[in-house]
């Protein structure tokens, strides 16, 4: 019998794009994620998961609060959108309570939480400007709410598959998570896009592309990628298909906590300063 | 009367709740709400025109290809350009829009909405995330519920692949990159274009082995669902995949009598009596209304707007998509169609159901399929996919596309180079949208009343009703209601 490692993916304000990258995953595939062991002699239990579950309404309530109250500091929470906060959350509810005070109550309760994508990791698109239902990231709303259980950030609009597998073996295999100072493994956000990157060479001899569909570097045309820190080059995307500058689109910056705000206009070129200068982590 | 609450619905996009209210056995009332407020059309104020084809997408991460997709005409027209789009830069908008609708089709089918016909349970066993589900209405002998449970977790692959696919030419997926106003960020090669046939051709292979035969044993062995779920009757389609000349999927109109018309988006309009909007927005164009929440307004029970069109309730997506090509006898969809209706015994006005919602799609995948693979032979490669833009200081565009749930639109207004106004109607707000002005309800409450509910204790109909719709309520949806409002659980009362 293998070992079973109850997991709740619970979803937020978000797309569920972070779910649909997951059913994307090709080095596990997703049937071997629900159904095989995933590290020798441990498997995960998806108890929870919205998209995919064959229950609904009071039966599947039933199941998170069984869960947390039965696994209490056993399970994996895996948080998918940001949480509302303004007027008490009300802009977003799950089950008669609302998506923060589900976050919290499971979040307290959790072994590890695991906030994947932008939106959970640092607010995202929710929560850009004017961020009209006061979003915020999980952690910050733990923080704001004396929860200590760990959270790793697996930012990305969505995640690749490869970092949220890739994060869920590491910590069940017990090895060190490494995190940096954002809360990201730096086993997958460990290097700039800029440093990896195929287009590099023309970086170097300044021969940048003017027009979309031209060869040469694309910060001209407002690639964001040295100063964002993922893998994207050297993992590339959807079974390594492509990826975004494969696709001769610049990078967007969608791992950073400035994603979308200051990392946009996407397409005009932005300095260093224009994109840190006004921290804009939710 | 007897209430049923489903909350939350699961195996849909994004957040929603359904209220039914029974009378002898039947449903007599039915309200769809959504859960979940992000404010799109608020954060788009003031960006940069350009980043609303990314940031439209993160509407939804199931089908964002046609947020990129509309939003991409939408500035192609306010940027006075629509007629300068180059021919390869239109193929790989198709490709790219193709693959997101086999993706989303065959998920939707085989993962989504398959829980409600195959016991998942007993093939896999009673393992989360099969277990815990409604109980009893499962038809299908042994043998054959096997054979679909084996399906379930093929198709798992070939959705994957069809995101693959996707990815050539949109470099990932979720939210590519590949759209852009004025064209295509990447001009093809003949790699490229090598990479997108072999994937295309394993995903057809797919369609017509399992997608085709699969509709059909389902659709057999749960013939009564021809007759549930029949909706308003009324159905519309903007017309979808730009081609040089018009449309490959032909937009118009078909009424309740079965009448042909053409559409025209003057006659476009949201409606907000019974959603927490303010009135004196009510009744507008896209191209002028403004989002005023007012969560306080007396009688409405949604933020789901009612967008109608002549005033009037129409369903959007693949039936109704079907519908309108089989009226216009567009040959590629009846070519397929026929056979089908054929095979199951069927009139197209008996089409129009739960049952029938699901044979659209697998139609819309076999056209697709076959359609696709002409479109990738006319990419040129080397050919340029892009042009110039310039952002006008002031500007005015909209463009209307079919998504995999029906038909979608983007209008926008600049001002100072900026978007000064955006608004998005989703299909999913036709089909999920409340009561109107007049009081008439929307499509997936149209097609819950009168239906008559077997077991309560395991309300199959409810749901296989309302899947079949394949709602995305995070598109639809703009505020949630939590004061007093019994939307809290599944219950019977
Ligand atoms: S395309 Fe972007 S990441 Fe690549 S070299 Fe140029 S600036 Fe750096």
């Amino acid at each position: 019998m293998s070992e079973e490692y109850p997991v709740v993916w619970f979803q937020g304000a978000g797309c569920t794009g972070c779910s649909v990258s997951l059913l994307n995953s090709a080095s596990l595939k997703f049937k071997d994620i629900l159904l095989d062991e995933i590290v020798p002699g441990k498997k995960l239990n998806l108890r929870f998961h919205p998209t995919v579950m064959a229950g609904q309404g009071e039966m599947i309530i039933n199941v998170l609060r069984d869960t947390k109250e039965e696994k209490k500091g056993e399970y994996i929470l895996i948080v998918e959108g940001a949480v509302p906060t303004l007027n008490n959350g009300i802009f977003g509810a799950v089950g008669e309570k609302t998506i923060l005070e589900r976050v919290l109550e499971l979040g307290k309760n959790a072994f590890i939480t695991v906030a994947v994508g932008n939106c959970a990791a640092y607010g995202g698109i929710p929560a850009a400007k004017p961020n009209p239902t006061g979003c915020k990231s999980v952690k910050r709303v733990f923080e704001e709410n004396g929860i200590d259980t760990l959270v790793v950030n697996l930012p990305g609009c969505p995640p690749h598959p490869d970092w949220m597998v890739g994060t869920l073996s590491v910590a069940l295999r017990g090895l060190p998570l490494d995190l940096d100072e954002i809360g990201r493994p730096r086993l997958f956000y460990g290097k700039t896009i800029h440093e990896n990157c195929e287009r590099r060479a023309y970086f170097d001899k300044g021969k940048f592309a003017q027009k979309f569909g031209e060869e040469g570097c694309l910060y001209e045309l407002g690639c964001k990628g040295p100063y964002t820190s993922a893998d994207c080059p050297l993992r590339e995307w959807n079974n390594g298909v492509n990826w975004v500058i494969g696709a001769g689109s610049p990078c967007l910056g969608c791992v950073e906590p400035e994603f979308p705000d200051n990392t946009s206009p996407f397409y005009r070129k932005l300095s260093w300063e224009e994109m840190k200068n006004e921290k804009n982590c939710n | 009367m007897k209430k049923i609450v489903i909350d939350p619905i699961t195996r849909i996009e994004g957040h929603m709740a359904v209220e039914t209210f029974l009378e002898g056995g039947k449903v007599k009332e039915a309200k769809s709400s959504g859960t979940l407020f992000r404010g799109f059309e608020i954060i788009l104020k003031n960006r940069d025109p350009r980043d609303a084809a990314r940031i439209t997408q993160r509407i939804c991460g199931v089908c964002p290809a046609i947020h990129a997709y509309t939003s991409a005409l939408c500035l192609d027209d306010a940027f006075a350009i629509k007629d300068k789009i180059p021919h390869n830069a239109r193929v790989i908008r198709n490709l790219i829009l193709g693959s997101n609708f086999l993706q989303s089709h065959i998920l939707h089918f085989y993962h989504l909405s398959i829980p409600d016909y195959v016991d998942l349970g007993k093939v896999v066993g009673k393992v989360a995330p099969f277990t815990p589900a409604y109980e009893g209405d499962f038809r299908l002998s042994d043998e054959v519920n096997a054979h679909l449970a084996t399906h379930y977790l093929q198709a798992l692959d070939i959705r994957r692949i069809c995101q693959e696919m996707l990815a050539v030419f949109g470099g990932k997926m979720p939210h590519n990159v590949g759209i852009i106003a004025g064209g295509a960020t990447l001009i093809p090669s003949v790699d490229r274009i090598n990479d997108f046939k072999g994937k295309l051709k394993e995903i057809r292979d797919f369609v017509d082995n399992a997608v085709l035969p699969d509709v059909l044993t389902v659709a057999k062995a749960y013939r009564d669902y021809f007759e549930i779920g029949k909706g308003c009757g009324s159905f519309l389609s903007y017309g979808g995949f730009v081609l040089d000349e018009g449309r490959f999927l032909k937009s118009g109109i078909v009424n309740s009598d079965r009448q042909f018309e053409e559409l025209d988006p003057e006659n476009i309009a949201e409606q907000v009596k019974h959603s927490w909007y303010a009135d004196s927005e009510s009744g507008k164009n896209p191209s002028l209304e403004e989002t005023i929440p007012s969560p306080e307004k007396e009688g409405s029970y949604s933020f789901i707007k009612s967008p109608r069109y002549k005033e009037k309730v129409y369903e959007v997506g693949p039936l109704a998509r079907l519908m309108v090509n089989y009226f216009t006898r567009q040959e590629e969809i009846t070519r397929v169609a026929e056979p089908l209706l054929k095979e199951l015994g069927l009139q197209i006005e008996e089409v129009p159901s739960v049952m029938g919602r699901h044979l659209s799609r697998a139609v819309e995948c076999k056209v697709l399929v076959e359609a696709m693979s002409t479109w990738v032979e006319e990419l040129v490669p080397g050919e340029p996919v892009y042009t110039e833009v310039e952002i006008p200081e002031e500007g005015e565009g909209y463009g209307l596309a079919e998504a995999p749930r029906g038909s979608c639109g983007h209008w926008i207004k600049i001002t100072d180079k900026k978007i000064a106004r955006y608004q998005v109607i989703t299909p999913t707000a036709w089909n999920a949208s409340p009561r109107d002005d007049k009081g008439v309800p929307g499509p997936i409450e149209q097609a819950l009343i009168g239906t008559e509910i077997k077991d309560e204790g395991n309300p199959f109909e409810v749901v296989r009703i309302v899947r079949a719709f394949d709602p995305c309520l995070a598109c639809a949806v703009h505020l949630i209601d939590t004061k007093g409002k019994d939307l809290g659980k599944y219950r019977i009362a």
